[in-house]
């Protein structure tokens, strides 16, 4: 496709995800109704893992180097913290800001809740849903199986687009009552910075409001990416952002790219009954997967349904249907660069990835120079400027910066930034960062792939091993008459290091989970193996996983002594 | 009607095949063939739903010496990539299908040598064989001669189902052979030289063996979409059933006369292909077809047949002879209507005649039959017979007529009618030819051989006064048939 190309070459190296999935609607959700336990908890947690700092005060000695002259006698702001940008990870962000103490504004030009919420992981999770049930209730041969008889299902375009854009705004409506009834001040209109600590904002045609504050963070997000010589029209030729409002359900849709964006509207696409042809850049589908599951994910998700493909070749134009002619893409090879066909077909997705959205942010003011649209930062989150110094007090979280483009890192990016603006140190760990697929059934990953953890190993000099289970072993699994699935770890076994995870199948998307708080805690396979499960849940397939890695002898058992009660 | 068709579906391969050995009791599966002491491996099948395999790797090289038991290839199939181990000692001679590509289950993907000497006879063997017709088949391996358990869906059932699985291919669509196509070809596919179709009828064309160049599609600005390879499919199972409870073609087999042994009482399910003959029957019922008898003297056409039949004439290529010569006259009774929106015109006269074989029924088709003379026509039909009784007919060697032919007169039937193959326009019945006592307009009493046919045709594109013109030009052209030697 032209995405993973393309979304690996504007992306930063360690993100290989374009965005678009999470779980940051319901999170938020639940954040809002238990925000204290649920705070508290995470505070606790994470104490465990970042050394606190001994000054715990509101305005704090931040690690940059010109922190002094603002710590010295107290020059005024108007805010401690400001925040461009109500997406899912400003909205973290300022959550925890809040917790800490902070007085905290929140700046948004479009609509609160950013791309998740509104045109990303949200819609796409209704979409998901109708689709999930419209593929359960038109498989005869499973109804009958569990002995059931239905009768022919259908299914009403815009209902089910109104379900998608009504759990939008609920979330959206939940997003704001949250930050309005904690005290989030939301300023409405396009953030610039001005200068060091200085931000202006203000709708086109009306003055524009100054602003102070200690610190700054840029959250302002991505938008769908589209390559060059593809013309979208919104009708024919879309985009995700488009393609969310289920307008039409086209007979035969091309999507260009088969990553996580691709593969979720294959799977609500050939559900409602469309074709699906896919139109991959690279010589494999599903390439940013491990490739293993990527193979079973494409004999389950793919080859069976009514999808094709071209691999290796770039759509490198689109026409939109018009005088009653198709929408037309020219293939051309990926490696020759010669034209390779032509297709016609109703309708084209273009899901090649998306780019950041930082234009107008007034980075010249402070000299920060972006890449390929990315704002340059270090692992704290630091904006990094033109001559390779820091920027004080200027930070950058999400897609803007490209770590990593999901909604729930920008988040924990975000949070992150908190922590160190209050005075605690605190590096997030990409490495334990989940990220799902929710096609039927869904695929989650967190940690490296397979190539990645060999390449590593070789570097480092280690050695990894693999161990799999089945969902076919699974009672609940089987059960639900869903026994296909694969889970796959791969780890150390000389130290037992968690490296990766990698699960496909039913509620994969919820069972990584155990997984990367392994990774995030540090928690060896030697000791999450004695972990309990309750029987019968798909949780088991984790639990048999672990229980099956083979851990050196030498290396010492549970490091937690148990404790008597 | 795909479900039962894909559960149960087997690649149309040759039968000539030999019969491949597996043994389920020893997973993966081995398959080897005794060929003197040069054994063949061949692709195995791994799942009972698997066509073809997809060669991963070879683990082991040519030359190299294979034991018993020894991982030779990693292949792929719909399900799982598997090791395939090799059954005897002895050296990889030859691999035949490279990494990376896919063969059937059933067919050679490499030779096995039992010494070293023999690699060499081996390499011959593969470079004569493209030529030469595969030796018959001696007796199976000791080895796995006892294991009978894998005939269900191991690739020996291949020789079962595959006069099944030929039949079902077939379907009666207009050539594209010769370039431009009817109205409806689609704008951006350069005058029907490439195929635009939908990804699931591309996926169903494959299952059921059907070359997508032969149809016309029914999709948006002539796409080829999922309806019309099940139709074509349907069209090819209905064209048994019309001209089926015996047929012509005498010159294939002699029907059974319900000699085979029929267990009285029992319930039989339907075949794969029953199925799909059951429902494209009842698919029939919605076209409107109407049907048009004539009859017509054949005393000129069989004084003309008696003195060029030495020159190796057949009855039947003369007969398709004169329907395209007056099908030329009358192109609307060779347009087909699929949609039931618009019909198209198609662009060559191209005969299917129905012809029986064992265990089913298959149409070979006589392209261009207006423009070929009687001679190479008759040629033609003689190699299409051969091949069809060695089921090697080729796709578009029986699914590209646009006008079909059922001759029942070989059995004295002097008149029937004929269910109208879906996706075509018309199917003419042919009794008997036999002496008839006519009145002629002079008032005189005269006896002439005379045979009744009867057309069935598709009442939104055809109407009663185009079959009548038809038949009338066909009457006259077999009634005095020197054109036909043209």
């Amino acid at each position: 496709m032209q995405a993973s190309v393309s979304s690996l070459s504007i992306s930063h190296p360690n993100s290989t995800f374009p965005s678009n999935i999470s779980l940051c609607g319901l999170r938020q959700e639940a954040l809002r109704i238990h925000s204290v336990s649920q705070l508290n908890k995470r505070e606790s947690r994470r104490i465990r893992i970042v050394s606190r700092k001994s000054c715990l005060q509101k305005r704090l000695v931040s690690v940059s180097a010109s922190a002094s002259e603002n710590c010295g006698p107290p020059k005024s702001f108007d805010y401690d913290l400001v925040i461009i940008g109500a997406g899912v990870g400003g909205h973290g962000a300022a959550l925890h800001a809040v917790e800490k103490g902070l007085k905290t504004a929140i700046v948004e030009g479009d609509v609160v809740g950013g791309t998740c919420v509104n045109r990303g992981c949200v819609p796409s999770k209704a979409l998901l849903a109708v689709s999930g049930r419209m593929r359960e209730l038109q498989n005869e041969h499973h109804m009958k199986a569990l002995g059931l008889q239905v009768a022919a299902a259908g299914y009403d375009r815009q209902a089910v687009a109104d379900h998608a854009n009504n759990l939008a705004s609920k979330i959206r409506n939940n997003l704001t009552n949250s930050m309005r009834s904690l005290g989030v001040d939301i300023l409405t209109g396009f953030g610039t910075i001005l200068g060091p600590q200085k931000v202006k904002y203000g709708k086109v045609g009306f003055p524009n409001n100054v602003i102070t504050a200690k610190d700054i963070i840029i959250a302002t997000g991505s938008v769908p990416f589209v390559p060059r010589g593809i013309e979208v029209d919104g009708k024919t030729v879309i985009t995700s952002d488009h393609a969310l409002k289920l307008e039409v359900v086209p007979d035969w849709i091309a999507i260009v790219g088969s990553g996580y964006i691709g593969l979720e509207f294959s799977d609500v696409y050939t559900a409602l009954g469309s074709e699906v042809t896919f139109i991959e850049a690279l010589d494999l589908l599903m390439p940013g997967f491990d490739p293993e599951i990527g193979k079973l994910a494409q004999r389950v998700l793919i080859n069976p349904r009514k999808i094709d493909y071209h691999t290796g070749v770039f759509a490198t134009k689109i026409t939109p249907a018009k005088d009653g002619k198709p929408v037309i893409i020219e293939l051309t090879d990926a490696k020759t660069k010669e034209p390779k066909d032509t297709l016609e077909v109703d309708a084209a997705l273009i899901a090649t990835g998306r780019a950041p959205f930082t234009k107008g942010l007034g980075l010249e003011n402070i000299n920060v120079e972006t890449q390929r649209g990315f704002v340059p930062v270090d692992e704290r989150m630091r904006v990094i400027d033109a001559n390779g110094n820091l920027v004080p007090h200027l930070y950058c979280i999400g897609d803007a910066n490209g770590k990593m483009m999901l909604a729930h890192a920008a988040s924990a990016q975000g949070i992150s930034v908190v922590e160190q603006v209050t005075g605690r140190d605190h590096v997030l760990n990409h490495l334990s960062i989940p990220a799902a697929c929710f096609t039927h059934p869904e695929i989650s990953m967190v940690g490296l792939t397979e190539p990645q953890a060999k390449e590593k190993a070789e570097k480092e000099g280690f050695e990894i091993s693999i161990a799999k289970t089945s969902f076919k072993a699974n009672t609940k699994a089987l059960a639900e008459n869903e026994g296909e699935g694969l889970a796959k770890l791969i780890y150390r076994p000389d130290s037992g290091e968690i490296l990766g995870v990698h699960i496909f199948g039913m509620h994969a998307a919820d069972l990584i989970h155990e997984a990367s708080n392994a990774i995030a805690l540090g928690t060896r396979v030697q000791d999450i193996k004695f972990a309990v499960h309750a029987h019968p849940t798909l949780s088991e397939v984790l639990d048999e996983l672990f229980k099956s890695a083979k851990i050196n002898a030498s290396v010492t058992e549970p490091v937690g002594e148990p404790v008597a009660v | 009607m795909s479900h039962l068709l894909q559960t149960t579906f087997v690649p149309a391969t040759s039968p000539s095949l030999r019969r491949p050995l597996t043994r389920t009791t020893h997973y993966p599966t081995r398959a080897l063939h005794i060929q003197s002491k040069i054994r063949e491996i061949f692709m195995p099948a791994l799942s009972s739903t698997m066509t073809e395999g997809k060669i991963v790797s070879w683990i082991k090289s040519e030359g190299e010496k294979l034991s018993k038991g020894d991982s030779v290839v990693v292949v792929e199939s719909d399900k799982a990539d598997m090791d395939v181990e090799s059954f005897y000692d002895g050296y990889l001679a030859a691999i035949m299908v490279d990494e990376g590509l896919s063969a059937p289950v059933g067919a050679p993907i490499a030779l096995l040598a039992e010494s070293e000497e023999e690699i060499a006879a081996a390499l011959a063997q593969i470079s004569s064989s493209s030529s030469a017709a595969p030796a018959p088949d001696p007796a199976p391996a000791p080895a796995t001669a006892p294991d009978s358990s894998t005939s269900n869906d191991g690739p020996g059932a291949i020789t079962g189902v595959s006069s099944a699985s030929v039949s079902e291919n077939f379907s009666s669509r207009s050539s594209v052979a010769n370039g431009a196509m009817g109205s409806s070809v689609h704008p951006a596919s350069e005058g029907g030289k490439r195929v635009v179709a939908s990804p699931y009828a591309k996926k169903l064309a494959k299952e059921f063996g059907l070359d997508l160049r032969g149809l016309v599609g029914s999709g948006p600005n002539g796409r080829v979409v999922a309806k019309d390879v099940e139709a074509a499919v349907a069209a090819a199972a209905a064209a048994k059933v019309s001209a089926s409870g015996a047929a012509l073609a005498s010159e294939i087999t002699k029907p059974s006369g319900g000699g085979t042994a029929v267990d009285l009482g029992s319930v039989v399910p339907f075949t794969t292909m029953q199925n799909a003959v059951s429902r494209n029957m009842v698919e029939s019922l919605s076209v409107p077809t109407f049907r048009v008898g004539y009859t017509i003297t054949t005393d000129a056409l069989d004084a003309l047949y008696k003195k060029i039949k030495s020159k190796g004439v057949t009855m039947t290529a003369m007969l398709a002879k004169a329907t395209a010569l007056a099908l030329v006259k009358h192109p609307i009774v060779n347009s087909s209507c699929r949609d039931g929106k618009s019909f198209t015109h198609n662009s060559n006269i191209n005969i299917a005649v129905a012809v029986a074989i064992d265990g089913g029924l298959i149409t070979p088709v006589l392209q261009d039959a207006d423009k070929i003379d009687i001679y190479s026509l008759s040629r033609k039909w003689k190699e299409l017979v051969d091949k069809a009784r060695a089921k090697q007919l080729q796709p578009h060697e029986y699914n590209t007529g646009t006008f079909t032919l059922s001759n029942l007169g070989m059995f004295g039937v002097d008149r029937f009618d004929a269910i109208l193959p879906p996706g075509t326009g018309a199917i003419m019945a042919v009794g008997a030819s036999q002496p008839t006592l006519v009145g002629t307009k002079d008032g005189r009493i005269g006896l002439k051989n005379q045979m009744q046919v009867n057309v069935t045709a598709d009442h939104r594109v055809i109407y009663g006064a185009d079959l009548a013109a038809f038949l009338q030009t066909l009457a006259k052209i077999i009634e005095d048939p020197k054109d036909l030697t043209l």
